[in-house]
């Protein structure tokens, strides 16, 4: 057993409150380790609360439509799904792009924040992180809920087959798979490595021998000794750089599916830059949407503060309005490029059967996200976290307006068709949603959801400013 | 029954041995007491083979192996009989390794010649004859749909007696009693029903029953039948004649109404002889065409081919063809005044071309307008001198009308009670006539009742007995062509049912139990040709799928009498006009239960697996209703409801519905579909296809139409190029100067190089395809597409490979229609290949983009990215179905792979007769020939609108097609580089008739947009 003391040197200490320069508090005031080692650990160790059972309960429930509507799907056919020709691509794809998008806000918290040295992401970045693997995670599935034989998904892997078949590389759809890959497997990494130290916090806090021993095999032998902490202080900030481009690039891929190819309303330079930016703008609204409910039940008002939110929303509002530049540049391309194809379904985009999901998509992304202006509305924590939800839905508007309205007018009016999601396709998308919250609450209750040793540093870093 | 009890009998005897040795035991049976008698009564064609000593072990062996091969009915073996494949390969038909025999198919009673190809004894795919004179080498959609007919699980299996399953044994026996019966009246109460039919050694053999029986008599009912042609050609020559054309002797064409290309018999021939004056190379070699006028009360698709076509509702066509003849001098000037101005400026250009050109010109009324209008046309084609040039008379071919009686005579000698037995002969009155309920309800009251047919019918369940007939292709007959041509029909399956040939079956009733079908077709031909080197020529018309110089002499009957008065025009009567048609894909409701013709697209609206009232887009905004909306048609008593369909082009006051749909009992696929128009038909003869004063309201209620096509503009796109032929003639480079006036495109990949090797290209020329569709439904009986059903094509599933593209332009009154048939493009640079994560889409050695659907995981991104949206992907699995049916798995095209579920498909230029014919040019160490490699598509098109070939070769003739001026790309725009390249559709408008050059053409709405919104 390590000895305690050296995961909590100063646990004796009372810390006075501390003003940042704008007399803005990233904690609130009384803080000590004691305090918010207790707090933190107090929700993973103590014992089962009701809320969380129900919580749980109802969102495996809604898991279990996820479940069932894939294995129907793999059962009979992705015909099930609505889908046809020229409408190839459906929900399935525009769910990969949206939770990819949310899952870029872990890392953009937690390392470019970290890397920019924004002390402010230490009560948010772990169950960020968190929600970045599993919205990661819950991408990863869709494109093979998509494929029309999901047994043979791994063809796309670069394996030494008997066949002698090797992946296509000009397709983009291979690089997908490189760039999700290798973001899962860097987030996965990065949230590991920072939750060490805090895994050694519970094994020495927890009390029964399964806590012991779960938590003791995780965190790895993590004694805190300063060599230890130097070694881990490395290794996480190496994670960091290497997470940095990846929070650029998985998007950039995923845009070049769509860009790479000849479809009107597709084939768009923009559509890179601007799918980070929606990336980031639905990461950071998912985020505000988690960690509202979770500061209200597990009271770490005193942990996640006003300035949180205020932040969140102020990076919510500069990624806003790079994703509303580029619905201008769109527009603006199409017209300036005189291609009559993409003028077309641009048009059609705004006035034809998919008209409601674009100005769904138009009012919550252009107009609501406006209201982030007002430091009335960022400071509000439950007005902020009805906007996020609500640029939640604007957003995968937006994927599934890109995904399903491009072809649907492309360039043979012959072919022209339109298709809607059918039952299963909403079942999969609410049951992913389902899903994912599942996972979150196994989170918040088996994990640290807020970093305690990042929180501990930052209680030094105030009592050492004052 | 005491048959029965026989049976019974010595089947108990046959239990109660221990089963080793049937062959011992039957010698066993013999000796019974109860066999001879068995014998006698329930196999009397085998009695006199018993009685003679000798032949008793055959007639042990025939019993022992029916016995023992009862279970196996659906073994594909050739037929007992000689039958003898097509021994010189006709040009551009490559036989790989299945047989091509030469055989015949009806429609509506004429032949079309036919070569089926058989693998192992299982015919799959139906090619033209081109040594027939109605096929000329193509085919038609109902031709190559027949093998699937042939297949179809849902055919009748069995005799039935009452609804009960009977043997053909008990039935004979009834018809045994039945004759003798009828002796001592002299035939008395019998009648026969039969549908069209041109069977010379049928109509040997119906004549020898009416001699059998003088007191019978026939009738005969077919919905499409042909009257008004004859009644018109009798009033004017005193003698029934069938009108034919030679349309390749006519540089001007007006139609009447009449839908030469696809409506009438021999459509297949006047449609290649109608492309010969039109198609690119001639236009571009001597800037010539031919003009059609075309005046139609319903879209057509001669109406679509019509450089000037008007829309009139079908009571003015009649006034039309008067004014006609007043311009020409025949008649007086007095009805023109009722048209409309439109009307009259088309009349007097038409007249004035039809002057200029007189002798070689054609006027063609619609066999769907009353007799006058063909009285009055064959003069004016007299006085043209194009009769005995493009217009000629024979003598009637299809079963003539003259002696027998309508349907609507049986029906009152049924209700008088003068009819006592009654045998229906391949057709369907109890649902082809609008005097079915009665018919139904007549029928079930005869004392006898035999139904023939393939199905258990709507006809079939009124009648006391059932007896399956074979199918064309497992029977021996013979027929006429539309221009008297004889041929052959042998069978090439053995049938795969207890189907009774045609020729037996009517022999049976004649009491000649003893010979076959073969024999007695064998039998009528030596009479016919004398017993001299019979079986050389028997061979040789059985060779060549054509009996020699059978054709019917051409006449010159004299006109005689004076100019009749049209029966009066009701112009001034209120309401819509109803007309009822043919429907284009299940015809008078005979191929209901064909899915490949309930899932082809219809050529002008694109609907499928239903049937729709047709109604011009303004009556359509007046009465408030959209597409699928339901009316309710009302005549007199009859109210029918059906879902509308605005149809640009349909003439405003006119409504038209089509038959063959609303069936009852055509089988697992075709029963309960659309509704049914026969109930609208007039009841009593008189003019059948169109009904005045007919009531129409719209009933709020809605249907889903599944159609394949939902938008109809080409939204200012230049897909379908097109110019008059002024213009043409003015510019005729201008298409390849469009085409070098844009910067060459370039492409981030290397080239492909392939100087040495062969590098297929298809050109489609869109001046002769008509849109009739036989591509599509070659190409999915070619490569065994399935068929997906109505709910999937609403989902836009529709799988076939090919499909005809239509557009509108002008306005919905009268709009210009465009054809485009899109098959793959095999692009050079193709969107498709580069975007497949696993390279199952893959450019080949030979420019072909192939796909491997082994390899296939299901992105869809190459659809996504192919613009031209020809790929088709398997969203369920549509082949389980057909697996679990055997007999429809023994259909498909060995060839050609099945495709599983979640994978693409796509056109693939029909590589495997590429193979196929790699395979014998390597054998025979030779290049492949120009013509050798014949597409399914290019195989069936009646026009040869479709070329395909090797494009490295110079002296081939799609190199010679893609150095047409004509010729361009789609969308050449996208740097695709497609090998599918298509010839400009040049309108011969006339040049005072104000032609609209390509600059114009996009004026916009046809009132049918986006339904789908």
């Amino acid at each position: 057993m390590a000895p305690r003391a050296m995961v909590t040197p100063m646990s004796e200490h009372e810390l006075a409150p501390v003003a940042s320069p704008r007399g803005d508090a990233v904690l609130a005031p009384g803080q000590t380790f004691a305090t918010v080692e207790a707090q933190i650990a107090a929700s993973v160790l103590a014992g089962s609360r009701r809320l969380w059972l129900v919580g749980i309960a109802g969102f495996f429930a809604v898991s279990l439509l996820f479940f069932y509507s894939v294995t129907y799907v793999f059962a009979v056919g992705v015909g099930v799904m609505g889908v046809n020709i020229p409408v190839a691509w459906g929900f399935p794809i525009a769910n990969v792009v949206w939770w990819i998008g949310i899952g870029h806000a872990g890392t953009l918290i937690s390392a470019i924040l970290l890397l920019l040295r924004q002390k402010w992401r230490t009560s948010i970045n772990r169950f960020a992180e968190a929600m970045t693997i599993f919205a990661a995670g819950i991408a990863g599935l869709f494109p093979i809920i998509h494929l029309g034989r999901p047994w043979f998904a791994y063809w796309i892997v670069p394996y030494p087959s008997n066949m002698g078949v090797w992946p296509q590389w000009r397709s983009p759809l291979v690089w997908d798979l490189f760039a999700i890959a290798t973001y899962i497997i860097v987030s996965i990494l990065f949230w590991y490595v920072g939750l060490i130290p805090d895994l050694a916090t519970l094994r020495d806090r927890s009390t029964r021998r399964w806590q012991q021993v779960f938590y003791g095999s995780l965190c790895l032998g993590w004694r805190g000794s300063a060599l230890h902490w130097r070694r881990h202080q490395m290794a996480y900030l190496i994670l960091a750089g290497l997470a940095t481009p990846l929070v650029v690039s998985v998007h950039s891929v995923i845009a070049l599916d769509f860009a790479v190819t000849i479809v009107p309303g597709y084939h768009s330079t923009v559509f890179p830059p601007y799918f980070v930016a929606g990336a980031l703008f639905s990461g950071f609204a998912m985020v505000i949407t988690i960690a509202a409910p979770l500061r209200a039940w597990f009271h770490l008002e005193r942990l996640i503060t006003p300035r949180h939110f205020d932040n969140m929303a102020k990076v919510m509002l500069a990624a806003g309005l790079i994703v509303i530049y580029g619905y201008a540049i769109e527009y603006f391309m199409a017209w300036y490029s005189g291609d009559p194809f993409a003028r077309y379904i641009l048009i059609r985009r705004a006035l034809g059967a998919y008209a409601p999901a674009f100005w769904v998509m138009l009012a919550c992304n252009v107009l609501l996200v406006q209201t982030l202006w007002l430091r009335r509305v960022r400071r509000n924590v439950w007005l902020l976290f009805a906007v996020a939800l609500l640029v939640n839905v604007g957003m995968w508007s937006e994927r599934f307006v890109i995904v399903l309205s491009s072809p649907h007018r492309d360039y043979l009016p012959s072919a022209w068709d339109v298709s809607f999601g059918t039952n299963w396709d909403y079942a999969m998308l609410v049951g992913s949603i389902g899903f994912f919250f599942f996972l979150m609450f196994l989170f918040i209750r088996w994990l640290p959801a807020v970093s305690i040793s990042e929180v501990k540093e930052l209680v030094r870093e105030q009592r050492e400013a004052e | 029954m005491a048959t029965n009890g026989d049976i019974d009998a010595i089947r108990a005897q046959l239990a109660g041995r221990n089963g080793d040795g049937l062959w011992k035991s039957l010698e066993e049976l013999s000796q019974s007491p109860q066999f001879p008698a068995f014998l006698e009564r329930d196999l009397p064609r085998l009695a006199p083979l018993w009685r003679a000593p000798v032949n008793r072990r055959d007639a042990l062996r025939l019993i022992g192996a029916s016995l023992a091969l009862s279970g196996l009915a659906g073994c594909g073996r050739p037929p007992p009989e000689r039958i003898l494949p097509y021994v010189e390969q006709p040009e551009r038909v490559v036989p790989g390794k299945p047989l091509f025999y030469a055989t015949s198919l009806t429609h509506a009673g004429y032949a079309r010649g036919a070569l089926v190809e058989t693998h192992m004894g299982r015919p799959t795919k139906v090619e033209g004859n081109p040594a027939h004179p109605a096929s000329l080498g193509a085919t038609d959609i109902f031709m190559q749909a027949a093998v699937l007919d042939l297949y179809d699980p849902d055919r009748s299996p069995a005799v039935r007696r009452h609804g009960s399953i009977s043997t053909w044994t008990v039935f004979l026996a009834e018809v045994a009693d039945l004759r003798a019966r009828l002796r001592r009246v002299d035939g008395a109460g019998l009648r026969i029903l039969t549908g069209a039919h041109s069977s010379p050694t049928l109509a040997a053999q119906l004549g020898a029953l009416s001699a059998q029986f003088p007191e019978a008599r026939r009738h005969v009912h077919e919905p499409g039948a042909r009257d008004a042609p004859r009644r018109g050609a009798r009033s004017v020559f005193g003698q029934a004649f069938d009108t034919i054309y030679r349309l390749d002797r006519a540089r001007v064409i007006v139609s009447l109404d009449g839908d030469f290309l696809a409506g009438m018999p021999g459509c297949l021939a006047y449609a290649r002889q109608f492309a010969d004056l039109r198609r690119a190379a001639r236009i571009a070699d001597a800037g010539r065409m031919s003009r059609l006028y075309a005046a139609e009360a319903t879209p057509t698709l001669t109406g679509a081919m019509a450089d000037r076509r008007i829309g009139l509702p079908a009571r003015s066509i009649g006034a039309l063809a008067h004014a006609l003849a007043a311009e020409l001098g025949i008649a007086s000037p007095a009805a023109a005044g009722t048209l409309p101005e439109a009307a009259r400026s088309w009349l007097r250009d038409a007249a004035r071309d039809l002057l200029a050109n007189a002798g070689a010109a054609a006027v063609i009324p619609g066999d769907q307008q009353p007799p006058a209008v063909h009285a009055l046309v064959q003069r004016i084609n007299e006085r043209l001198g194009n009769t005995g040039r493009a217009v000629l008379h024979i003598d009637t071919v299809a079963a003539p009308a003259d002696r027998a009686g309508t349907l609507a005579e049986l029906v009152e000698d049924m209700a008088a009670g003068q009819v006592t037995a009654l045998v229906v002969l391949d057709c369907n009155p109890a649902y082809t006539s609008p005097l079915a309920p009665e018919l139904a309800r007549l029928l079930d009251r005869l004392p006898f009742s035999a139904h023939f047919g393939l199905y258990v019918d709507e006809t079939a369940r009124h009648c006391a007995w059932h007896v399956p007939a074979r199918h064309e292709l497992e029977s021996w007959s013979d027929a006429r062509a539309y221009d008297g041509t004889a041929s052959l029909v042998q069978p090439l399956i053995t049938p795969l049912y207890a189907g009774v040939d045609r020729l037996g079956f009517v022999a049976a009733l004649a009491g000649e139990l003893e010979t076959g079908a073969h024999d007695i077709l064998q039998r009528y031909w030596r009479t016919r040709r004398g017993a001299g080197g019979f079986e050389r020529w028997w061979r040789s018309s059985l060779e060549r799928g054509v009996i020699e110089g059978s054709a019917f002499a051409i006449r010159s009957p004299a006109l005689r009498g004076a100019v009749e008065e049209l029966p009066p025009s009701p112009e001034s009567s209120a309401g819509y006009e109803l007309q009822v048609r043919l429907d284009p894909g299940v015809w008078d409701g005979r191929y209901a239960n064909n899915a490949w013709l309930q899932e082809l697209p219809k050529p002008l609206t694109k609907l499928t697996w239903d049937n729709a009232a047709m109604l011009a887009p303004a009556d359509a905004a007046a009465l408030g209703v959209a597409r699928g909306d339901l009316l309710l048609l009302k005549i007199g008593d009859t109210a029918v409801e059906a879902p509308a369909w605005p149809l640009p082009g349909q003439p405003r006051g006119s409504i038209a519905v089509h038959l063959g749909y609303g069936r009852t009992q055509a089988g697992g696929i075709g029963s309960g579909r659309g509704f049914d128009a026969y109930p609208l038909l007039a009841p009593d003869g008189g003019v059948p296809w169109l009904r005045e004063g007919i009531t129409v309201q719209a009933t709020g209620r809605r249907m889903p139409l599944a159609t394949t096509q939902h938008h109809h503009d080409m939204e200012g796109r230049d897909l379908v190029r097109r110019m008059t032929l002024e213009a043409f003639r003015r510019d005729p480079r201008q298409l390849e100067q469009d085409a070098t006036a844009q910067p060459p495109a370039e492409s981030l990949y290397p080239p492909y190089d392939y100087s040495d090797n062969r590098a297929w290209a298809m050109v489609i020329d869109l001046n002769a395809c008509i849109g009739c569709s036989a591509c599509v439904v070659a190409c999915q009986a070619e490569n065994s597409s399935p068929v997906v059903g109505k709910h999937e094509v609403l989902r836009g599933h529709e799988m076939h490979w090919l499909r005809v593209d239509r557009y509108y332009e002008g306005t919905a009154d009268e709009p210009r229609t465009l054809f485009q048939p899109v098959p793959c493009m095999h692009c050079e640079k193709a969107p498709c290949e580069y975007v497949c994560p696993v390279g199952a889409t893959v450019h080949d050695s030979e420019g072909l983009n192939v796909m491997v659907y082994n390899r296939c995981i299901g992105t869809r991104d190459c659809s996504q990215n192919c613009p031209y949206k020809v790929r088709r992907f398997n969203w369920l699995d549509y082949t389980y179905d057909q697996e679990r049916r055997g007999t429809l798995a023994a259909l498909r095209n060995p060839d050609v792979s099945v495709r599983s579920r979640g994978v693409m498909e796509k056109c693939t230029y029909c590589v495997q007769r590429i193979s196929a014919a790699r395979i014998d040019a390597k054998k025979e160490g030779r290049p492949i020939g120009d013509g050798e490699v014949v597409t399914a598509c290019q195989g069936a098109c009646p026009t040869r609108a479709i070329v395909f070939g090797d494009r490295n070769d110079p002296g081939s003739g799609v190199a010679r097609a893609r150095a047409n001026p004509l010729n361009y790309t789609l969308l050449a725009e996208l740097n695709t580089r497609p090998r599918t390249t298509y010839l400009a559709r040049v309108r011969n408008p006339g040049s005072d008739a104000g032609g609209a050059s390509p600059a114009d053409g996009d004026d916009g709405a046809t009132g049918d947009g986006d339904a789908d919104e």
